[in-house]
């Protein structure tokens, strides 16, 4: 259903997925970008600057000289009102540890784009997904993107949902599988994204019209101000980021649907779901691994076993209460993960095992932690393991308690 | 026309009654440099003393814009808010960072570094009390050789002070400015023509601080001005590579000469545990630097 309004029906254009998120800032508008390379982000932080000096993005590019400042810099412009983007990658993205909470909780809509990378020691610029799975307490909504034209498309609506809920947002991707891998991205018209997406309207500001002082030290308890009334203390202050995120999900939806109508591509869940209507079997994965466990169920389809695909859009807010519908019929759960959380388990296994407490679903869960550093992740070893993990299926009971490693141990 | 105690600012930025303490120099300076800048600012502040003047949520004690910031990222935060105001077009206001020692010369200096290479079009103050006061008082890269602190508690810092104001010269920014927040109109007067230049602009302002360098509080006048005759500071300012000394410094290149360094370490309990080859050894420096500073002076 494409949309009358639509200034052109498509312009598709070849593109890897760095300049897919640079294009996505680009067409959102970003006002302010401050960026310091690293592998594999580098070409956005290239891309963007040819945009800038070009003339084709009245922008104030600030080539910062860490990411620490990176983030620092958005943080400031967004506070006095402008709308920031930024991006980075695995070391880069710890550097901005601090920032990350910083900005969080002085409740700015900064977008960033995480190029998903390994992180050291040892030194490695492949992909996994511990570098932004690292920050997940950092109070930030994070998405993941399968493809190109999620990348894009993702960038864009992270401004709305982020403008509208006043929390950041992460728009992660895989290094190199997507960050350096072309393929056809539709690219939707400036005049459609100014109609999709409004100029940024800041709820605070930092104004001599109106002098306010943001962030002072805050005691726990609630205190109350030279009028009289009683105002936030630090836990409250806490609660409502938390709150924020999680009604945030309504809003991620909301987006999503409301970018279809316009674009249609639907974003209208949390999660992508493929064959899951019969399945027993269902395979979890995030990002471009999803797109490999597709090629997965086939092989295993064609075996005979009902197998399907949930893959994570969103990780934060976790989509909890939404995942229960999509699993209620799974009796076997092979979830993987391209991260791991030392001495427990896969950051997205924890979370589906958290989802399911108390929710009657009597599945079995394996874990198998996956593509570390880069290590290929082909659709027959993803097969294999959901092989390995058949007997859990007829002898159900306990779940294996840790992860099981694809690699050479 | 000269700054005086009549035409200076009437109107004052920093509330009265903060959380300072008594006979905290920073307060001062802070007051004038506010007055000096006229409400039409913004500012940003990392972790310190400074973050406890601004006083407890919801409560602060001054009447400008303000954002707290991480320690680490005050020339940062600073370039984000002159971007953002570029972008929106707003040319009316000057953006202040304002960074105790510990926030420019050692965890701030990357970000400020930076800044100032960029051209960043801020003005940065430094003001100096020579430590981490705000943690207790911890050695920092501007406390002096032969000071106790908590983090050299017996012997005294064992090395000199980096010298931040060489450093920022050196970045080839249009105004650096020694002041001191005990030669208020001196400061004013420097932040005053700071605002009129484009680009990074340094201003290190001493601050004397009664508890962490141990001296009565009634006394931080006399210490700041001790440090100005004994040339342990030097008032100047250097705009476009001219240097002008300026003040008290002025009057003493002037008519006069140096007090023994001595006389000023005497009047801290900070320099119980100096030596007498320490006293020495800051002697030589503070001559070597006057020295230099007579070298270069374009106003006499
Ligand atoms: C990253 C980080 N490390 C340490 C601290 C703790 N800390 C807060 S203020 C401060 C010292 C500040 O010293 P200075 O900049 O000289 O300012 P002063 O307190 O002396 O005014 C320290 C170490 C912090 N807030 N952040
Ligand atoms: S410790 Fe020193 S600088 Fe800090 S508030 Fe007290 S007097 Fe002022």
């Amino acid at each position: 259903m494409i949309n009358k309004k639509l200034d052109r029906k498509a312009d598709i254009q070849i593109l890897d997925g760095n300049h897919a998120a640079a294009l996505g800032a680009k067409l959102s508008r970003v006002q302010v970008i401050a960026a310091y390379p690293i592998t594999p982000q580098s070409p956005v932080t290239e891309s963007l600057s040819e945009f800038v000096e070009g003339g084709d993005l009245h922008a104030e590019y600030i080539a910062v000289e860490s990411e620490h400042s990176a983030m620092a810099v958005c943080t400031s412009a967004s506070l006095v009102g402008a709308r920031t983007f930024t991006a980075t990658s695995s070391h880069g993205l710890a550097y901005m540890h601090e920032m990350l909470h910083w900005v969080a909780g002085t409740r700015l809509p900064v977008v960033l784009a995480c190029v998903n990378r390994a992180i050291g020691a040892p030194w490695n610029v492949q992909n996994d997904q511990q570098d932004s799975i690292s920050q997940r307490d950092t109070g930030w909504i994070q998405i993941y993107a399968r493809n190109n034209q999620e990348i894009l498309d993702s960038v864009i609506q992270a401004y709305k949902i982020a403008e509208s809920v006043y929390v950041p947002v992460m728009v992660c991707y895989d290094g190199y599988i997507l960050s350096h891998t072309e393929m056809p991205v539709d690219v939707p018209s400036q005049g459609d994204v100014d109609r999709f997406l409004p100029p940024y309207k800041p709820h605070a500001i930092l104004d001599p019209a109106n002098p306010r002082n943001y962030n002072l030290v805050t005691l726990a308890n609630p205190r109350v101000n030279a009028d009289g009334i009683l105002c936030h203390g630090y836990m409250e202050i806490r609660y409502l980021l938390q709150e924020a995120l999680q009604k945030s999900r309504e809003t991620i939806i909301n987006v999503g649907q409301e970018f279809g109508k316009l674009f249609a591509r639907s974003y209208a869940n949390m999660f992508w779901e493929d064959r899951l209507d019969d399945a027993e079997i269902v395979i979890v994965a995030m990002g471009s691994l999803a797109m490999e466990a597709t090629v997965a169920v086939d092989m295993l389809r064609e075996e005979g076993h009902r197998v399907g695909v949930l893959s994570l859009r969103v990780f934060r807010p976790f989509p909890k209460d939404y995942l229960i519908e999509a699993l209620s019929k799974a009796r076997l759960i092979v979830v993987f993960d391209k991260n791991i959380s030392y001495g427990s388990e896969g950051a997205t296994c924890s979370e589906i095992k958290s989802a399911l407490y108390g929710n009657r679903i009597n599945a079995v869960i394996r874990n198998f932690i996956v593509g570390l550093g880069g290590r290929d992740v082909k659709a027959r070893e993803i097969a294999d393991a959901v092989r390995k993990s058949l007997p859990s299926l007829e002898e159900g009971g306990p779940n294996i308690e840790y992860p099981e490693w694809i690699c050479h141990m | 026309m000269k700054t005086n105690a009549v035409n200076l600012t009437e109107k004052e930025y920093l509330l009265p009654g903060n959380r300072t303490c008594p006979g905290c120099s920073l307060s001062l300076a802070y007051r004038h440099i506010l007055k000096a800048l006229e409400g039409q600012v913004i500012v940003t502040v990392p972790a310190s003393c400074l973050t406890v003047l601004h006083g407890m949520y919801p409560v602060t004690s001054v009447d400008v814009p303000c954002v707290n910031t991480p320690f680490a990222s005050t020339g940062a935060s600073a370039t984000g808010l002159v971007a953002g105001l570029k972008a929106l077009g707003r040319k009316d206001v000057t953006v202040l960072a304002i960074a105790g020692d510990g926030g420019t010369y050692d965890i701030g200096i990357q970000a400020l570094s930076g800044a100032a290479e960029r051209q960043e079009d801020f003005i940065f103050v430094c003001y100096d009390n020579e430590g981490y006061m705000n943690t207790g008082n911890q050695r920092s890269g501007s406390t002096p050789l032969g000071a106790i602190s908590g983090t050299t508690p017996m012997l005294g810092k064992q090395q000199n002070q980096k010298d931040m104001l060489a450093i920022m010269e050196a970045h080839g920014i249009p105004y650096v400015a020694a002041a001191s927040a005990t030669h208020p109109l001196d400061l004013y007067e420097k932040v005053r023509k700071a605002k009129t230049i484009k680009g990074t602009r340094f201003i290190h302002v001493f601050t004397p601080c009664p508890p962490g360098w141990r001296f009565s509080f009634g006394d931080t006048i006399r210490m700041g001005e001790l440090a100005v005759q004994t040339g342990w500071i030097v008032l100047y300012e250097v705009e476009d590579g001219a240097f002008r000394l300026t003040s008290a410094s002025e009057s003493i290149a002037r008519k006069g000469s140096l007090r023994p360094v001595r006389e000023y370490l005497m009047e801290q309990g900070r320099f119980n545990n100096i030596t007498e080859e320490q006293i020495s050894e800051l002697q030589e420096r503070v001559n070597a630097r006057w020295k230099r500073c007579l070298d270069r002076v374009t106003n006499l």
